[in-house]
């Protein structure tokens, strides 16, 4: 590894040690009980219209995405694009459905999906499955986010090999740790804004300076091998690239706000115009994430992978060096530590909000539902503090013993398994009419068939479905997901007819909208 | 259920242009090609970036138009 680049580095730790700080002092931001759950888990539900923006953006666009969707784009071409057409479906979805199941949450001052599913349906094994489901695909997007951390804090020329050289990433964590235990998600709230700030500045900058230093964007895409420019077109009897595209893009998004973290920062919201109003100005990072991607084509103009001072970062990372390269390369350095803690700050912000989501699903559907039915207010806020430690621990200890592709591996699975609750959750929030028993089966089924599927296709992200002899290429968390509700609409009336009871439902029509 | 109470829950044609941002985003043909270059960026690229932009104007079309 190169050596350590003092003026970035100094830079990265000033404002390293600036956030931990306002994560401390955010503990009285908008003060509130913190010995309630609402008000540690979900910021007593305050923040107006500009706080959402960030911490939702904060949350979504995370550090790992920074690092991986330009990645992608350097290695594979216009498929890492797809982060365009996702990341503009997923905004009608939540003006429209997350907006009800905000009005509803609210009402019943409901904190997780769980919770919502389980007053909807009045089944607590399939608020159990949703959970278990949201705790399970969280905690490797936790380890990922760490990536983010590692790739800049090595970039930076600090650590190595063995444990001392991972201890940037400890002290980091037990940080992160900290103040989100004290502070809950007023922490990532308010850092969130720095970051942003930092994201934005780093983005306009690479996007504006680095054209120039290469001679435009002419000559940057002339570099680029045409295979790559764009989507191959599909040959005859297959849908080929364009239905792997459209529907790695569709089942993205539709899983995308079923994950807990995006969930606790939608109902952090203050009221209904609020989300409202974020549907149209979230896309304002849409657009950053769009020219973000283009930086890995930035990449391969500059030739940065083939210069022997980033040849050990790219033999340590893969491709995921490829933007630290390049703004090494390109910045000088103090500017370099601005960007790299654009980065490594975008890390703590959704890691805190996951691992806070993780514990308010813990604590309210596990602890709660199975094991001290009638907590105090403060027992319950006790408990999803201490689970949100071990959590974040338990991604520190798999990041550090266990290789990065298995992080990535499962975080692919995650997606899988989390679009297996939409029925419950997105389409709950318009109807009772589905048996909980058959989304149950639903569920299962949808979660075994697609890890199946990803297994069989060696953990690809599209999977070859054959039909009439033609071949449609597609994510698989579509599929399965169809599958999924196939069975609960057979099986409802099915199981409707087995039981003898009607259907108990804690929500009314009126509780979902304003 | 009286009516106001209706439109607020219920269905507004203004969600059509959420249907024209979804079959417009996720309809690769539309899109798949080099030309025209914008600065030097082929069209599959700020095609895409300048929809993000046209879906925000849209979303906050909605919004206008939903709002009681």
């Amino acid at each position: 590894m190169a050596e350590v680049n003092w003026v970035a580095l100094t830079v990265f730790v000033l404002l390293f040690a600036f956030v931990s700080w306002l994560g401390f002092a955010a503990a009285r931001w908008r003060k509130g009980d913190l010995d309630q759950l609402h008000e540690w888990g979900l910021g007593g539900r305050r923040f107006g219209t500009l706080i959402t923006w960030f911490l939702v953006g904060g949350d979504l666009y995370t550090a790992y995405t920074f690092i991986a969707v330009p990645a992608l784009a350097f290695g594979a071409g216009a498929i890492a694009f797809f982060a365009v057409p996702y990341t503009v479906v997923i905004y009608p979805l939540l003006f429209l459905v997350f907006r009800r199941i905000w009005y509803v949450c609210n009402k019943h001052n409901y904190i997780t999906a769980g919770d919502f599913v389980r007053g909807r349906f009045d089944n607590r094994w399939l608020a159990l499955a949703v959970t278990v489901t949201g705790i399970v695909a969280t905690m490797p997007y936790i380890a990922l986010q760490l990536v983010g951390i590692q790739v800049v804090v090595g970039a930076l020329g600090v650590g190595g090999a063995g444990l001392l050289g991972d201890l940037p990433l400890i002290i980091a964590f037990l940080v992160l740790a900290a103040f989100t235990y004290s502070s809950g998600l007023r922490a990532p709230a308010s850092i969130a804004i720095v970051k942003d700030v930092l994201i934005y500045i780093t983005a306009l900058a690479a996007i504006i300076i680095i054209p120039t230093q290469l001679g435009g964007f002419g000559k940057i895409f002339a570099a680029v091998p045409p295979q790559k420019l764009l989507l191959a077109v599909p040959g005859p009897n297959s849908t080929g690239a364009y239905s792997a595209y459209a529907t790695l893009a569709l089942g993205s998004a539709l899983a995308l706000f079923l994950y807990p973290h995006s969930l606790t920062a939608v109902l952090s919201a203050s009221s209904g115009a609020a989300i409202k109003r974020n549907a149209a100005l979230l896309p304002g990072y849409t657009f950053m994430l769009g020219l973000l991607a283009l930086l890995g084509f930035f990449v391969i103009a500059s030739g940065v992978h083939e210069m022997p001072a980033f040849h050990a970062g790219f033999e340590r990372f893969g491709n995921n060096f490829a933007v630290p390269a390049l703004l090494l390369q390109s910045f000088p350095s103090w500017f370099v530590g601005v960007a790299f803690a654009a980065i490594g700050i975008g890390a703590l912000v959704p890691a805190a909000i996951m691992s806070i989501a993780a514990a308010n699903l813990y604590t309210r559907n596990i602890h709660r539902e199975f094991i001290n039915k009638n907590p105090t207010g403060k027992q319950e806020a006790q408990m999803a503090k201490l689970v949100s430690l071990v959590v974040k621990v338990g991604a520190l200890v798999f990041i550090l013993f266990v290789p990065t592709k298995y992080a990535i591996q499962l975080q692919l699975l995650g997606g899988i398994w989390i679009i297996q609750t939409l029925p419950a959750v997105m389409i709950g929030a318009y109807t009772r009419w589905f048996n909980a028993w058959a989304l149950l089966v639903g569920w299962a089924v949808g979660t075994i068939a697609g890890t199946w599927m990803a297994i069989a296709t060696n953990l690809a992200t599209s999977y070859p479905l054959e039909l009439g002899g033609h071949t449609f290429p597609g994510y698989t968390a579509v599929y399965t997901l169809i599958l999924n509700l196939g069975l609960a609409l057979v099986l409802t009336p099915l199981f409707n007819g087995l039981s003898r009871q009607a259907p108990r439902d804690a929500t009314l029509p009126a509780d979902y909208h304003a | 259920m009286n009516n106001a109470e209706h439109k607020r829950g219920g269905w507004s044609w203004w969600y059509l242009l959420f249907v024209v941002q979804f079959l417009v985003a996720l309809w690769p043909p539309l899109y798949n090609k080099a030309e025209p270059y914008f600065i030097g960026i082929p069209f599959f690229y700020w095609f895409q970036l300048l929809w993000v932009l046209v879906c925000a104007v849209l979303t906050a079309a909605v919004y206008w138009g939903t709002k009681e």
